[in-house]
């Protein structure tokens, strides 16, 4: 493939590219129960999709019990009252259905796909793990034993321990953000059945709840499925109690870490604290590193570190814009004897955006490939789904898909120098490198004098 | 490539169990007299497209000495032609709002575009193009190359589990070039030049050995005209094709490869030689693969992971869509204190089970229920809707694919059992063991 996936690319522009010449006819209603429930119907397919969003992440869980969320979202298919983990996967896969859930930094999500014919039987079962989870002990103790060995095994991957150890030293282990969703093996070991069960019964409840359900189902058919399955769920307990979020330490020099490893390759992740999703500049962001680093063939690292020295197979910069500011990161892997060189790109195109306007041919590509990819993110059903949910966690205006080109077309030049200067910096940033250091040869970068 | 690949590969195997037309979108076909086919299939659910040419080279035709050539080549499709400098394909296309990519297989090389089914006549003025002018500029084929090397090194080098993976397929195969690895080897990577790339793409970049798969919003007759104008006047290549890889030997006895390599954990990898479709075996082969692997309540997780705790994860993955005969091939990471051998002795243990007794009725129509709906889920993407359409057409005909499901559903119980006797036995086996080191640094 010629290709990185541009995992980078898709994440950040997920919520922001969607189209105007594509409203979704989308309708959302409230359940007695403060269930926010929001349909679109599409009948290209016999196929119903649903996707549940509980606000429980890092965010929403105690600092002395990280990984409570994605353990309890984990052991949702484990497990109800009525029904055994066995009964569920069988069930399921009979249908040729999926069901599975997933926790990422900022909510969890619950997500269904379904032929139209099996779509009351597989929502009796979704509805089930959502509200009736029973977390089975012996459960719950194999599925701490596979997450520990999965994270085991994710050493291998040198781009992962980067990123784990780029992520905790620039937020810190009190940040949620800053430690691992699944907990570490150490954190693992000490949540038990009753801080699962407890956070279950805190977290999620219909008022705090989002539903997207996109496919071929009318809506009386669907209001028929959700009063039949989910009018009885209820909060269990008064107020939702969340914790204070740690605010992040501002970096004040460059930071470098090394972490010597035995490879072929060096993983460097190069960033600092980045911006929140609610902030007003997200649009200018967007744009601004999309020519930095976020758009793939079309943007500059790319276009200098893989296009004209191939010296990368793919180079990367995102903004991750959670519901909390997240990172700003640029991420490459290139040959060890390539590091200096690599990163010595990076500052200098880090200087060259914070120094001068982009010009005019690369602001007018950024923006059409911007608002011209959006219809294409409606394309499946599950993207629609996925996407309905959480424009609605992150308050998204109503109008967004209407609006979303208006605020991609009105980006200046002169707003782009603007939020580079504010958003980036070529001093204060961490640099995380795992390497060989004996193949590196990084002595001729100055601020990595510290590498340890 | 390993981990992504296998869980491509095995959701590939699902959908591809398929029938294109089974959700009755309109199919058009056409043939140019300089041997271009074209095959479009109508959604008009969205106003969307996806583009994509097929040529019919992979690693499979390349010769001794310059494996990596076809995916080099790949790569350097994007490097300019007189017309279109380096880049700016992948810029018109992004400044239209649509995304590119390509990627080579052992069987075939495929360029893709997806976007506004408007814009439609963007992809057929640029793939038509770099057909006939491709540049190979030297500058460009020395960075290029390096990109490759590094594409190597990121997939491969740094990845024990791929590594070993590799391996097992290398081994496996004595005679068939599927043995060699899609992206080649360091040192042939090195050494293919300008003048082999040159004849080989003059060789296998004709209209005749290429095949175009249009799906979306789009109008047959008016998308034909577009092709026709620019693609007739491109002429077939002087030199056909010719393809001589050797037909592989039966194998007569269990091959066992080891793999000593920093890592945590051990993995087992198993490959058994097996026939592709249209062989009557293929579709008990590919509901083997689910009855094995197919979610949560399959066997090697109920029993390997679950149960016997002896694998953290597992896998069976069987793509019958080769155009020779390839692989089945299962395993899994050993558990946290588990030894490798543990791991193969009871992934042993389930294929025997699959030869010794009959599966019951309901696990049989499980499999099939489930290589059904993701036939149904995967027509919601234009891209995966030509996708399938096209691995069909490598083999003969798109068309082919109606065969897939009516095979599938004929499926017995019984032939299962047969088909686990036939091929998945000790003497059809080639297995790799990743043993963890750890380095001890300086």
């Amino acid at each position: 493939m010629r290709r990185v996936v541009g995992i980078c690319l898709v994440f950040v522009l997920s919520l922001a590219c969607l189209s105007s010449s594509e409203a979704l006819d989308k309708k959302e209603i409230k359940l007695a129960n403060g269930l926010t429930v929001i349909h679109v119907q599409r009948t290209a397919l016999p196929v119903v999709v649903a996707s549940m969003l509980i606000k429980a992440s890092p965010l929403y869980e105690s600092a002395d019990k990280p990984g409570t969320a994605y353990i309890a979202s984990s052991m949702l298919m484990e497990g109800t009252t009525s029904r055994t983990g066995l009964d569920i996967s069988s069930a399921i896969e009979f249908m040729g259905a999926s069901l599975g859930a997933s926790t990422n930094s900022d909510f969890t999500t619950i997500s269904l796909s379904a032929l139209k014919k099996d779509a009351d039987r597989a929502f009796g079962i979704f509805s089930d793990v959502v509200m009736n989870p029973s977390f089975p002990e012996a459960d719950l103790l194999r599925k701490k034993r596979i997450l520990k060995g999965s994270l085991l095994q994710k050493e291998e991957d040198h781009s992962y321990v980067a990123q784990k150890r780029f992520m905790k030293e620039l937020f810190g282990a009190e940040h949620p953000y800053g430690r691992l969703v699944s907990g570490s093996a150490e954190d693992i070991d000490k949540i038990t059945r009753a801080d699962i069960e407890e956070y279950h019964r805190q977290k999620y409840r219909p008022d705090q709840a989002i539903l997207s359900v996109v496919g071929d189902i009318s809506h009386e058919e669907l209001l028929d499925l959700v009063k039949k399955y989910f009018s009885k769920w209820q909060p269990k307990t008064k107020d939702v109690v969340n914790n204070p979020i740690a605010a992040i330490k501002p970096l004040a020099s460059a930071i470098a870490v090394g972490i010597d490893k035995k490879t072929t390759q060096a993983t460097i992740i190069f960033g600092h604290p980045g911006i929140s999703r609610s902030n007003p500049d997200y649009y200018a962001v967007s744009v601004m590193n999309y020519i930095l680093g976020g758009g793939g063939f079309a943007s500059r690292l790319m276009d200098v570190v893989r296009e004209k020295r191939g010296l990368t197979y793919g180079i990367y910069s995102s903004f991750s814009a959670h519901k909390e500011p997240g990172a700003f990161s640029i991420s490459v892997q290139t040959k060890n004897e390539s590091a200096d060189e690599v990163l010595s790109i990076i500052k200098s195109e880090m200087q060259r955006i914070r120094k001068e306007q982009v010009s005019d041919a690369e602001l007018a590509d950024a923006k059409s490939f911007m608002t011209g990819s959006f219809p294409r993110r409606f394309e499946t059903t599950s993207r629609i789904a996925d996407f309905l949910v959480a424009a609605k966690f992150y308050d998204l205006p109503e109008d967004y898909i209407e609006k979303y080109s208006s605020y991609i077309n009105s980006v200046t030049k002169q707003e782009i120098l603007r939020v580079a200067r504010k958003y980036l910096s070529d001093e204060n940033y961490l640099v995380v490198i795992a390497g060989d250091r004996s193949k590196m040869k990084l002595r001729n970068m100055q601020f990595f004098k510290d590498l340890k | 490539m390993k981990r992504a690949a296998v869980l491509f590969i095995s959701f590939l195997v699902a959908l591809l169990s398929t029938d294109v037309s089974a959700q009755n979108f309109p199919v058009t076909e056409q043939t140019l007299a300089n041997g271009l086919r074209i095959i479009i299939i109508e959604d008009h659910k969205s106003p969307l497209a996806t583009f994509q040419i097929w040529y019919k080279v992979g690693s499979r035709n390349e010769p001794e000495g310059k494996k990596g050539i076809s995916h080099l080549l790949e790569h350097m499709m994007f490097k300019g032609t007189k017309k279109y400098g380096p880049k700016e394909f992948s810029n018109i296309i992004q400044r239209n709002g649509g995304m590119d990519n390509a990627f080579t297989s052992k069987d075939y090389t495929v360029y893709y575009q997806n976007m506004s089914s408007d814009r439609l006549y963007l992809s057929v003025e640029l793939e038509s193009d770099r057909m006939k002018n491709l540049l190979l500029d030297p500058k460009e084929l020395e960075s290029e190359r390096n990109v490759v090397l590094e594409e190597r090194r990121q997939r491969y080098e740094n990845d024990p589990q791929a590594l070993i993976y590799e391996d097992v397929i290398s081994t496996a195969f004595k005679a068939h070039s599927y043995r060699d690895p899609v992206i080649g080897w360091p040192s042939t990577i090195r050494a293919i030049t300008k003048e082999d790339l040159s004849d080989y793409y003059s060789v296998f970049y004709s209209p005749s050995n290429a095949f175009i798969v249009v799906a979306g919003d789009v109008e047959p007759a008016k998308v034909i005209g577009i092709i026709k104008e620019k693609f007739e006047n491109i002429s077939a290549a002087v030199k056909s094709p010719v393809f001589s890889t050797a037909v592989e030997p039966q194998q007569e006895g269990p091959k066992k490869i080891y793999l000593r390599k920093e890592a945590e954990l051990p993995y087992v990898v198993m490959a058994f030689h097996a026939p592709s479709f249209p062989h009557p075996d293929s579709f008990a082969l590919d509901l083997l693969s689910v009855v094995l692997s197919g979610g949560k309540s399959a066997r090697f997780y109920q029993n390997l992971v679950r149960t016997q705790a002896v694998a953290l994860n597992e896998f069976a993955s069987y793509n019958p869509l080769y155009s020779d005969p390839y692989l089945f091939m299962v395993g899994g990471t050993a558990s946290k204190g588990v030894a490798a051998e543990t791991l193969a002795d009871a992934l042993w243990t389930e294929i025997k089970k699959l030869g010794s007794g009959l599966i019951s009725e309901t696990e049989l129509q499980k499999a099939k229920n489930q290589i059904e709906a993701s036939f149904i889920f995967a027509q919601d993407s234009n891209y995966s809707k030509a996708l399938y359409a096209g691995m069909f057409e490598r083999l003969g005909s798109w068309r082919l694919s109606e065969k897939y499901l009516e095979g599938i559903r004929k499926v017995t119980a019984a032939d299962l059992q047969s088909a686990a006797k036939k091929y998945l036995t000790e003497d059809n086996s080639t297995t790799g063991i990743l043993i963890p080191v750890k380095e001890v640094r300086k």
